[in-house]
């Protein structure tokens, strides 16, 4: 063979891709497992394969800037007396302080009460200062009782039962060592600078009957006074309804696997759970079929963008969405200003997801307090209010376009999907055709 | 004495009653009647008041008790004292799973047996069992002292952190990373005063001590085969 014949151009494999070669070489080297922040980044069918219609003759629309699209959300009248009335329906999602810097917990807190929304505790309780900057606090009620205590839970405007996450349905969590400061410590009651975990199930109840009990003790100690949610992580959205449910819940929290975390193996991010899209009309379909749809309110999360995603998921029947990695990015988080600095630490903005390891350029998945210092909590909530009004106007603009007069009338009619996939899950017709895989009557049509 | 029939006046009433109770109260002595296995009695009490509780109770009875008495003539379910900040919690026979499950403080005495999970995530509470306790005792526990007077199930302590362990029996077998430690000066003067306050007929010198090796603290490879 010489030069001059034709030679096999070479050809990556699709199985054996250089990142995943490069994973491999990675855990031979280390023998440890990748363990990173933030959720599934594989791509996995989303609100991108649904489209809105719009109105058309047989519907017409609302003109975008005269008549009014409301978009106000009541969270918990089940059984709480004091139900949480919101201004949007976009919360913020649980985060911890520990996970995130103080800065930026405050910063969450200014931007969501701003904007007339609800932001959440995280693992490790409540800090009096995210209690002052927001307006209405959820109370995560999580596995590992880090910082629980009463006092705190009283203080709440709800309280969020954690069974699971999105990010990691089944999964505890995780904070290293390097983010154990003083007082993450102090509040966790554990030695600094170890490897803190956080259980996968609560240490007094296992299983619906004895959530139901759980529930009833949590409004005793706090009077019946402020709704329970309860969160799950996607996986049997239908059943995990229907059992928060039938065990007293106000509200339940589905969290799909985009849904991100502070620190998860990788391997556990992206191939544990569903997706967002494929866990929405399974929990409508259960509270439908328990005849409270409307009544028990239904939060979705995960992957969560722009007021497109936030007007498909409420179309499909949800009440209201969460968002937290959307709201990190509007904070500061992987913002190129920081290019120099990522560079340094081996990744580049939009790809870096280490926030377990303390370090964040940004300051907010950090407690050094240098870093910390460099996210001022008045301006990123700022950020955060702006951004949270957009998704509402966005969505707003979307539900007009439909027709509707608030964001929760909005209905899966108002959809088409693009992909076969997106058909399925979010059960609404292929675009330009009035099927979807598993639509009854099909086969008789 | 303040006497609540639970069986005839409900739940909500008596926590209600008992949570309007504040630290100049007069109304210093509660007795429960007619508790019948009911859950979530007494919960989330935050006064210096004494509730005795005149039968058997179940799930969470005590949860979450701050400065207040609770004593319970009978048995409890799962869960009794969970999460108890500080006050006492007497149990006269015997307690299902997780007693005093995540408590930050206070003293929980159970003069029969406990189930499993006794102590499980316990953060600063004092725990002493006048009998024996079940398995995956003291599961993660973080602080506080576990006093068992008679012997311990399999996997005591496993993954603990610093919790201090005392049992007089037989231990089953130790889970991960708790090792037996030796006893010293402090150590035999925290149990006399743990046992005199619980009422418990023991000697200090004879219970071995248990707790943390530390290995796990931090994630290494060459450990997560103890797990």
């Amino acid at each position: 063979m010489d030069d001059t014949t034709p030679r096999t151009v070479p050809i990556q494999s699709e199985t054996f891709s250089n990142a995943v070669n490069a994973e491999i070489r990675r855990a031979a080297e280390t023998g440890i497992y990748d363990i990173r922040g933030g959720g599934a980044k594989r791509r996995v069918p989303h609100f991108d394969d649904l489209l809105f219609l719009g109105a058309s003759v047989s519907r017409y629309p609302l003109e975008g800037y005269r008549e009014r699209c409301d978009t106000s959300v009541t969270l918990g009248g089940r059984f709480a007396k004091k139900p949480i009335a919101l201004d949007i329906p976009i919360t913020i999602a649980g985060m911890s302080f520990g996970a995130l810097s103080g800065p930026a917990k405050e910063a969450l807190g200014r931007g969501a009460s701003a904007a007339g929304t609800s932001t959440t505790t995280g693992d490790g309780g409540m800090t009096p200062e995210e209690r002052q900057h927001s307006d209405k606090l959820v109370y995560q009620y999580l596995p590992s009782r880090y910082g629980m205590n009463p006092n705190d839970l009283r203080k709440a405007d709800a309280i969020e039962i954690v069974v699971g996450q999105g990010a990691k349905p089944g999964g505890g969590g995780m904070l290293l060592g390097q983010k154990i400061s003083d007082r993450v410590a102090e509040m966790r009651t554990l030695p600094k600078g170890i490897d803190q975990r956080s259980a996968c199930r609560h240490p007094d109840w296992t299983g619906p009957d004895d959530l139901e009990i759980k529930i009833l003790e949590l409004r005793e100690v706090t009077g019946w006074q402020v709704p329970i949610y309860v969160k799950v992580g996607a996986t049997r959205p239908y059943y995990d309804t229907a059992l928060a449910v039938k065990a007293g819940a106000d509200v339940v929290v589905m969290d799909g696997m985009q849904g991100g975390t502070a620190a998860t193996q990788d391997v556990f991010i992206e191939h544990v759970g569903i997706p967002t899209l494929a866990c929405i009309r399974p929990a409508v379909q259960a509270l439908q079929d328990l005849g409270v749809h409307r009544e028990v309110q239904l939060v979705i999360s995960g992957g969560i963008r722009n007021g497109a995603d936030v007007a498909k998921a409420m179309a499909l029947g949800a009440d209201a969405v969460a968002i937290g990695t959307a709201a990190l990015i509007a904070l500061g988080d992987n913002d190129p200003k920081w290019e120099a600095e990522y560079q340094k630490l081996g990744t580049t903005a939009g790809a870096y997801d280490d926030w377990h390891a303390g370090n964040d350029p940004a300051g907010i998945t950090t407690q050094d307090p240098v870093l910390a210092a460099r996210l001022d909590p008045v301006d990123a909530g700022r950020r955060l209010r702006n951004y949270l009004k957009v998704l509402t106007l966005e969505a707003q603009t979307i539900a007009r376009a439909c027709g509707h007069n608030h964001l929760h009338n909005l209905e899966p009619e108002d959809l088409c999907a693009l992909t076969m996939e997106a058909a399925a899950m979010a059960r609404v017709p292929l675009a330009g055709t009035d099927w979807y895989p598993g639509k009854p009557g099909f086969l008789s049509a | 004495m303040q006497t609540y029939d639970l069986e005839a006046d409900g739940l909500r009433g008596l926590n209600a009653a008992l949570h309007q109770q504040s630290a100049d109260t007069n109304q210093t002595q509660w007795a429960v009647i007619n508790p019948k296995g009911s859950h979530a009695i007494a919960v989330g009490l935050d006064a210096p008041i004494e509730v005795t509780v005149k039968g058997s109770t179940g799930y969470y009875c005590a949860g979450m008790n701050q400065q207040a008495t609770v004593r319970v003539e009978g048995s409890v379910g799962p869960g009794v004292a969970e999460n108890m900040m500080s006050g006492e919690v007497i149990v006269e026979g015997d307690a299902s799973q997780y007693a005093g499950a995540t408590g930050h403080g206070g003293l929980l005495v159970i003069k029969g047996n406990a189930s499993s999970r006794c102590g499980i995530s316990m953060k600063g509470i004092d725990i002493v069992v006048h009998g024996s306790i079940g398995h995956m005792s003291a599961f993660m526990a973080q602080a506080g002292t576990l006093v068992v007077c008679g012997d311990a199930g399999d996997a005591l302590g496993d993954s603990l952190y610093e919790a201090r362990l005392f049992v007089r029996g037989s231990v089953k077998s130790l889970g991960a990373d708790c090792i037996e430690k030796d006893m010293r000066p402090e150590h035999l003067e925290l149990l006399r005063d743990l046992l005199e306050r619980a009422g418990a007929d023991a000697k200090p010198e004879e219970f071995r001590r248990y707790g943390s090796a530390r290995q796990l603290y931090n994630f290494d490879v060459d450990t997560s085969t103890a797990y």
